[in-house]
């Protein structure tokens, strides 16, 4: 019998931040550009240049403190963090160590330990073959990067799998998106993860031997780098053998996990309270200048419009991750006019579809009120549904009300007359007729079809079949 | 032109304004004397006296300035080898002060290599030699500038201090030599030994020198956290008297068994009497924990420097031994050449204080220590206004007699360690000789005391009347 | 106290090559001074704070504009190895 084994992975999470400036110098922040052009004396770690801390940088890691819900510090403390490394300038990294800017709190279901400031490494460029450290043997290094304030996030080891990762890094990527703290790009760089992976038998609660995985640039990757280091892990264990901890870099080609670091060199930091700068104190002012700036997060919306407005999960889910669609869907809803929030909720997958999937309503032709309106008038049969596509068609390309493009174009719902109409429609199909009469409701089809030709899609679809099950006495 | 050299700092910056000296041939005077340089206190000297004006409070008096004064395009090496020729891309707050202020750049000073050390013996360009006694050390590691002063090669000169590295080298030379409130100078541009104790100081012919310069140099500079405000102007000196002061004299720093010289003891009890002529009262204070000054600080700066030095690895300037494809050989032999022997001693020590298993035993129990020796110092100012004891334990000592033993070179900091801890401002004056060679008199005062501290120091270096001209010949 | 391989270790965390004669001389001073250091571990320093800012002073913050940069000629004049405006170093061992 094979024992199972469960996972147990932990994030640590390195977030640019879209300041202006670097976290301890003037320099501006950029992305691609030529090298070493966004540097002074101190982001290259010249002799006697000193650091001074980006007050914007220390708001924005309130920010996210505050809507992590987490327990800021009232008194922290910057570290250095000494190593040698060519993307480290000073040979020591500015960051903080056992007195963080914040502790606890969490985000949906996994817990925080810690978010804390610091300042980014250096790039470093590899000459070889693929530009990759392995089979490379000369590197340049460009110090524009280097400094860039840094917030870094630290779960609790609360992932049971590896999607579960994904999707909670979805929902904390589109939070801090919303929070307008950084670009959040793992492509650029300005999102990173590492994992902390450890499995341990099915229902244990004691912590097995962790691994930390670096350096995977997706959701993808991180994903798959993840499931494969569970894999390995649990046939080790399974064959007997135990984890060593170290560091592996995940190769997605392959699929190989390789050991970055030996275990030899364990970390010794000889961190100590960084004497060029001061403790940093949260103040009243500072604390409610971040809290006023954060507005409704995600996962505070998703479940606000499931209990205020009764929305499925699904669109609730979309109103709340992309906040342009919650934003119009919600001032939509408080114009009213006899429609519900269910009814204009899923009006608003037909506007995208018209508008396109990256569009932000507020900005198209269709005001919230039209939309609305046109709900309401659909929910109280004055129009068809087929009526009211083409209605909302004719709003994103000319705006206007929705009432007179009815008017105008007489689409308005034919309940008068209808009558003749199914008659004829029986008339004139006789088998059709009879076999519904028979009972194959389902040969209604082309009966309804000769209805909605003849009416021109003005009479509701429901309607007719109604009245024409009604006439055959079904 | 003797008469130039003897006028003071203060004098020649009042006779430039009365237009009764050339500003450019005060100048030349002094730059021709330092590049002379016979005693090696320079490792670079200005090849002509700047253009424009000497105008400003300073007069157009030039300053000789530590080396490890970050000036632009002037080389800056902090008296090391991995340093060599480099010249940085911008100049220290401190010095740009100065300049605008009036005092052009004479020179940069030679000084122990990464201001460790006592004796300018640990400098990679060779030690400087004492005026008075070209066979002994001038102390450090502030030695070029103290020297040049002594010596008459600069009208003044700026140092730092971080144990002792201004007032030491100030006293066996028989010249004025201030420590700052910790915060009063910006520390941009200075490279760095130990960032919670280094501050930078006036080395001066006399007091009055001292508080004119002093005046040009502090202020909060935003590219310095750590600088403060200075919460009065620095005036210049006036009055005779020390009416009302009370003397604390540590008996821990100044008894038996701080192995003090008798010549300095009976040097520095003259000094006393003469400040009770003037009115002062003299009593004995106590500072507990002033005896393991010297322990704290040696596990502190050399924990600091440790990490501040780390810089040095010969990526981005100064010295690289190159021919290695291998990292970690490039850093280590890089960092192996370029430092002297006594910088790597105190990275090792440093780095061991700091390292894993070592931390709270050793660095952590040191910053303990630092804040049982402020409470020292604060209880004692209630009772007194300033501490004085003597600035060095002993006279300026031969070349090479305390290099084989790095314990007993540390001790020469045992006066002055104490205060650099506490974050408090100490002043040296020359108050006599000993055998010839110069003894200096310390006073100490609370945070911000350095107005009534040179106060007290001038009454003082009146009624001693010490003569350095001696050097200057 | 300090033995070989500790004075080892110790240069290798501050990335210092030694000779076995170095290694033996740092081993004895730095003994030599540990020892006469050590004594502050025998204080009574119990609920002590440790000093980490020597001025009681909070919060440096400077505000979020930007600074003219250097540059890139100046930022890598001093370069040993200036390479296609970066900084060339050997590239780091995998296993560093």
């Amino acid at each position: 019998m094979t024992d199972t084994y469960e996972p147990v992975i932990g994030l640590e999470i390195h977030v640019q931040l879209k300041t202006r400036t670097k976290m301890f110098c003037g320099c501006e922040l950029s992305f691609g550009d030529p090298r070493n052009i966004h540097t002074c004396s101190v982001c290259l770690g010249l002799p006697g240049a000193l650091p001074v801390i980006n007050a914007r940088a220390v708001h924005f890691g309130l920010m996210i403190g505050l809507a992590l819900g987490s327990e800021i510090a009232e008194r922290s403390l910057f570290h250095r963090k000494n190593y040698f490394y060519p993307d480290l300038p000073k040979g020591y990294q500015i960051s903080q160590y056992d007195v963080p800017l914040c502790s606890g709190g969490s985000l949906g279901e996994v817990r925080i330990h810690r978010v804390h400031l610091e300042e980014d490494a250096a790039k470093l460029d590899h000459l070889g073959q693929s530009g990759r450290i392995h089979g490379a043997d000369r590197s340049i290094v460009d110090f524009n990067r280097g400094g860039t304030p840094l917030v870094e996030i630290v779960t609790e080891p609360d992932f049971g799998s590896p999607e579960q990762v994904r999707e909670w890094l979805t929902l904390l990527r589109e939070s801090l998106r919303q929070l307008d703290v950084s670009d959040v790009d793992m492509s650029q760089g300005s999102l990173r993860c590492d994992a902390n992976v450890s499995v341990r038998p099915a229902g244990s609660d004691t912590l097995g031997t962790k691994t930390e995985l670096k350096n995977m640039n997706s959701f993808r990757f991180l994903e798959s780098g993840i499931r494969a280091e569970i894999d390995r892990q649990t046939s080790l264990l399974q064959n007997g053998e135990s984890v060593v901890q170290e560091t592996l870099h995940f190769d997605p080609v392959s699929g190989r996990l390789t050991s970055l670091r030996s275990k030899e060199e364990a970390h010794d930091y000889r961190y100590f309270p960084e004497p060029d700068l001061l403790p940093l104190v949260a103040t009243r002012e500072m604390l409610d200048a971040a809290r006023a700036e954060i507005g409704e997060l995600p996962a505070e919306r998703e479940a606000r419009l499931g209990r205020e407005h009764g929305l499925g999960p699904e669109l609730a889910r979309l109103f709340a991750f992309r906040r342009e669609l919650g934003d119009y869907f919600e001032r939509a809803v408080a114009a009213g006019d006899g429609a519900g929030p269910v009814e204009i909720a899923n009006w608003i997958p037909q506007l995208v579809e018209r508008i396109g999937s990256d569009a932000d309503p507020s900005e198209s032709q269709v005001s919230p009120e039209s939309l609305a309106t046109l709900a309401s008038m659909v929910k109280a049969k004055e129009i068809s549904r087929d009526a009211g596509r083409e209605v909302l068609t004719l709003l994103v390309s000319e705006g206007g009300d929705p009432r007179a493009i009815v008017q105008r174009e007489g689409l308005g719902a034919l309940s008068d007359g209808l009558g003749e109409v199914v008659d004829r429609a029986l008339a004139a199909d006789p088998d059709a007729a009879a076999q519904v009469r028979a009972g194959n409701r389902r040969a209604v089809g082309p009966l309804v079809g000769y209805v909605m030709r003849e009416t021109k899609g003005r009479a509701d679809g429901g309607e007719v079949t109604k009245l024409i099950f009604e006439r055959l006495g079904i | 032109m003797t008469d130039l050299i003897e006028l003071s700092a203060a004098q020649a910056a009042e006779s430039v304004r009365a237009g009764e000296v050339d500003a450019r041939e005060l100048f030349e005077t002094y730059r021709a004397r330092a590049a002379a340089n016979e005693l090696n206190a320079f490792t670079w000297v200005a090849d002509a006296a700047p253009e424009g004006g000497a105008g400003g409070p300073l007069g157009g008096v030039p300053v000789a300035v530590k080396d490890l004064f970050c000036t632009e395009g002037v080389p800056s090496q902090a008296g090391s080898r991995i340093l060599e020729g480099y010249r940085p891309p911008y100049t220290a707050t401190v010095v740009a002060n100065l300049a605008r202020a009036g005092a052009p750049l004479l020179g940069k000073t030679n000084q122990d290599e990464f201001a460790m050390g006592s004796s300018n013996e640990n400098s990679g360009f060779g030690p400087v030699l004492n005026p008075w006694d070209r066979a002994r050390v001038p102390g450090g590691s502030s030695g070029g500038s103290a020297a040049a002063v002594a010596a008459g090669l600069a009208p003044w000169a700026i140092g730092t201090d971080t144990g002792g590295s201004i007032r030491q080298p100030a006293a066996l030379c028989g010249i004025v030599g201030m420590k700052p409130t910790y915060g009063a100078c910006s520390r941009f541009g200075m490279i760095a030994f130990a960032s919670s104790l280094d501050q930078a100081g006036p080395l001066t012919r006399d007091v009055t020198d001292c508080a004119l310069l002093l005046g040009q140099m502090v202020g909060k500079d935003p590219c310095d956290s750590t600088s403060l405000e200075f919460p009065e102007e620095i005036t210049l000196p006036r009055g005779g008297d020390l009416n009302g002061i009370r003397l604390g004299v540590p008996e821990e720093l100044t008894g038996s068994e701080g192995g003090v010289d008798p010549g300095v003891r009976d040097r520095f009890e003259e000094a006393l009497k003469l400040a009770e002529d003037l009115g002062a009262s003299i009593e004995p204070c106590r500072l507990p924990h002033a005896p393991h000054a010297l322990s704290a600080y040696y596990l502190i700066a050399p924990a600091e420097a440790s990490a501040n030095l780390a810089r040095f690895d010969g990526v981005r300037y100064g010295l690289r031994v190159d021919g290695s494809s291998d990292l970690l050989t490039m850093y280590s032999r890089t960092r192996a050449t370029g430092f002297g022997p006594e910088v790597k001693r105190r990275i090792m020590l440093g780095t061991y204080a700091l390292s894993s298993g070592y931390y709270d035993a050793y660095y952590g129990t040191a910053q303990k220590v630092r804040t049982k020796i402020s409470e020292d110092f604060k209880a004692a100012f209630e009772r007194f206004d300033f501490v004085v004891t003597p600035t060095s334990p002993w006279t300026a000592f031969e070349l090479g007699a305390k290099t084989d033993d790095p314990l007993a070179m540390y001790l020469n900091d045992f006066c002055t360690v104490p205060m650099p801890l506490a974050g408090i401002p100490a002043i040296s004056i020359p108050c006599g000789l000993s055998e010839n060679l110069p003894v200096g008199f310390q006073l100490a005062g609370p945070a911000f005391s350095e107005n009534r501290l040179l106060s007290a120091a001038y009454a003082l270096e009146q009624a001693i009347g010490f003569d350095g001209s001696d050097a200057r010949r | 106290m300090l033995d070989h391989s500790q004075v080892l270790h110790v240069a290798r965390l501050a990335r210092l090559e030694l000779n076995d004669a170095e290694v033996e001389r740092l081993a004895s001073e730095l003994s030599h001074v540990l020892d006469h250091i050590e004594k502050i571990r025998e204080l009574e320093l119990d609920g002590v704070a440790p000093t980490s800012h020597v001025i009681d002073v909070v919060n440096a913050l400077r505000p979020d504009e930007p600074i003219p940069s250097l540059p890139a000629e100046v930022a890598l004049a001093a370069a040993p190895e200036p390479v296609e405006q970066g900084f060339g170093v050997p590239t780091p061992g995998v296993a560093q």
